[in-house]
């Protein structure tokens, strides 16, 4: 089913009664070329993908609730492209590039909205540790301008420049970051997965994975036995569970990170802001909410909420960085479950079984990743060769010590990131 | 959340440092080879469900604990000094 502004005109005038379901609701085959289980963004994408560019269309997702139930629609819709790290760097520019064409590829409304990203500083060497990632940025490929005190106040006026212990000196610049819808993103490719043969797969749970010979022979699933020659995990927080069905463990903590929105109120935040000093950041959604959010809980959780500690860490922050926004009141908040690795940073790569291949270890950062991840993570599926621009997300760095990507520089340690 | 110090009683997870899996407690030889190694500082099972972890009363005793709990609920079940755990 094609869109078009006629069509939404046409289905205005007539009470919006003409819609369709966009995808199918398939009852599994016995058996797929390829099967992703998980269907969240990155495992629509990587379907997608598939299909798309390897002509695979013999795959099914399958996902033990609902697409876009997870992660991708929790999350805060923040796309960018500021890295510093050779392997990270890479990744988000080309993932970046995806997303700006992505609407064209899906023929779907995503509203990605570029509406610039600005990472506040507060001191000289912070300055000059911004200066480096911005210079870093440009010799990517990408956009990044240091502005100075007043240069900030011509784009954020409403901030608390004098605030005592956090004085604004000025921030880093990235005006091709911004936001995305993101459910959207998830019924996008959903939508072109599905036309282009993919089952999606909804209320399907893997309970198992079979394993002959080192090599996968398919799953084990509460709607039955399914047979593949491909299988392919991106299910991010549950990682640890699913790799566990085919005997892996995994570098991967699965912690609690939250995040809030406010009541809709009139425009005031145009761009995304991040205050890195109390690990805040915030931007206004279409529908006006103040979205916000700050640092993970930092300990082991899958309850998908959090706790009142990190609630005060990051009221505190806002009022600290933008008095004004004092008396909006918080609406809800909520809490993802995110895959986090030693080095935060993340894992596209094969496993020791033959066929079987991972992607995980998106930390708090994979909404961006969603196209960069799904086409990467294809390829490597359909070929068995790393995608160059993320080649460097391999399984195996902790183990060896080599290539690690410890973005924040704190340490390749599970209580770090 | 609140976690019971087996010094001072229930108290608010703000006086706690969170320092990872109780796997930590658990060190391998030196010479133990690369796979112990490798599974004592990465890898976890990362249980949905009860788990073990390590805290330091940081703001408290100052005693290192090893709290047993639930990753799905956060309810604490039990806690114990880590020096009683170490094997």
């Amino acid at each position: 089913m094609g869109y078009s502004g006629f069509r939404v005109i046409k289905e205005g005038l007539f009470g919006q009664k003409g819609w369709k379901p966009v995808w199918r609701d398939p009852e599994p085959k016995a058996e797929y070329d390829a099967i992703i289980i998980g269907g969240g963004g990155h495992g629509l994408s990587t379907a997608f993908y598939l299909a798309k560019e390897h002509g695979m269309t013999n795959i099914a997702v399958l996902e033990k609730g609902y697409i876009g139930g997870g992660n991708v629609g929790r999350n805060t819709t923040i796309v960018r492209a500021n890295y510093f790290l050779p392997g990270n760097s890479e990744f988000y520019s080309y993932s970046l590039k995806m997303w700006e064409g992505m609407e064209r590829d899906l023929n779907y409304n995503v509203m990605h909205s570029q509406r610039g990203l600005i990472n506040l500083f507060h001191s000289d060497g912070q300055r000059d540790a911004f200066a480096r990632r911005g210079n870093a940025m440009i010799n990517q490929g990408d956009d990044a301008i240091l502005l100075d005190r007043d240069g900030v106040r011509e784009h954020l006026p409403y901030l608390d420049f004098d605030n005592v212990r956090f004085p604004i000196y000025g921030g880093l610049y990235h005006p091709r970051g911004g936001t995305a819808r993101h459910d959207a993103v998830a019924w996008g490719y959903a939508r072109g997965a599905d036309q282009r043969g993919v089952d999606i797969i909804q209320n399907c749970e893997v309970t198992g994975i079979d394993i002959e010979g080192g090599v996968v022979k398919g799953v084990q699933t509460t709607r039955g036995a399914i047979k593949a020659k491909k299988v392919g995990m991106v299910v991010a927080g549950r990682s640890g569970q699913v790799a566990e069905m085919a005997g892996m463990r995994l570098p991967i903590e699965s912690h609690v990170l939250q995040a809030f929105v406010t009541e809709g109120l009139k425009p005031i935040i145009d761009h995304v802001v991040s205050f890195g000093m109390g690990h805040f950041y915030i931007s206004q959604s279409d529908k006006g909410g103040l979205v916000f959010g700050g640092d993970i809980d930092f300990y082991a959780s899958y309850a998908a909420r959090g706790n009142l500690p990190m609630k005060e860490h990051v009221m505190d922050a806002a009022m600290t960085l933008m008095p004004v926004i004092g008396k909006a009141k918080v609406l809800r908040s909520w809490g993802g479950i995110m895959d986090m690795t030693p080095d935060g940073s993340p894992i596209i790569d094969k496993t020791p079984t033959e066929g079987l291949f991972i992607d995980c270890g998106w930390c708090y950062g994979g909404f961006k990743a969603v196209p960069g991840s799904g086409f990467s993570f294809a390829h490597l599926m359909a070929t068995g060769n790393h995608h160059e621009p993320a080649a460097k997300f391999r399984l195996d760095r902790f183990r060896s010590g080599v290539g690690l990507m410890d973005e924040e520089g704190t340490g390749s340690q599970h209580n770090l990131h | 959340m609140r976690i019971t110090c087996p010094n001072c009683g229930t108290r608010d997870r703000r006086e706690f440092y969170y320092q990872g899996d109780a796997i930590a407690v658990h060190r391998p030889d030196v010479d133990a080879g690369l796979d112990a190694w490798d599974d004592y500082l990465h890898n976890r099972d990362n249980p949905a469900g009860e788990t073990q972890d390590l805290w330091f009363h940081e703001a408290g005793c100052g005693a290192w604990v090893v709290v047993t709990r639930s990753t799905v609920t956060h309810h604490v079940q039990d806690a114990v000094l880590a020096e009683k755990v170490k094997r």
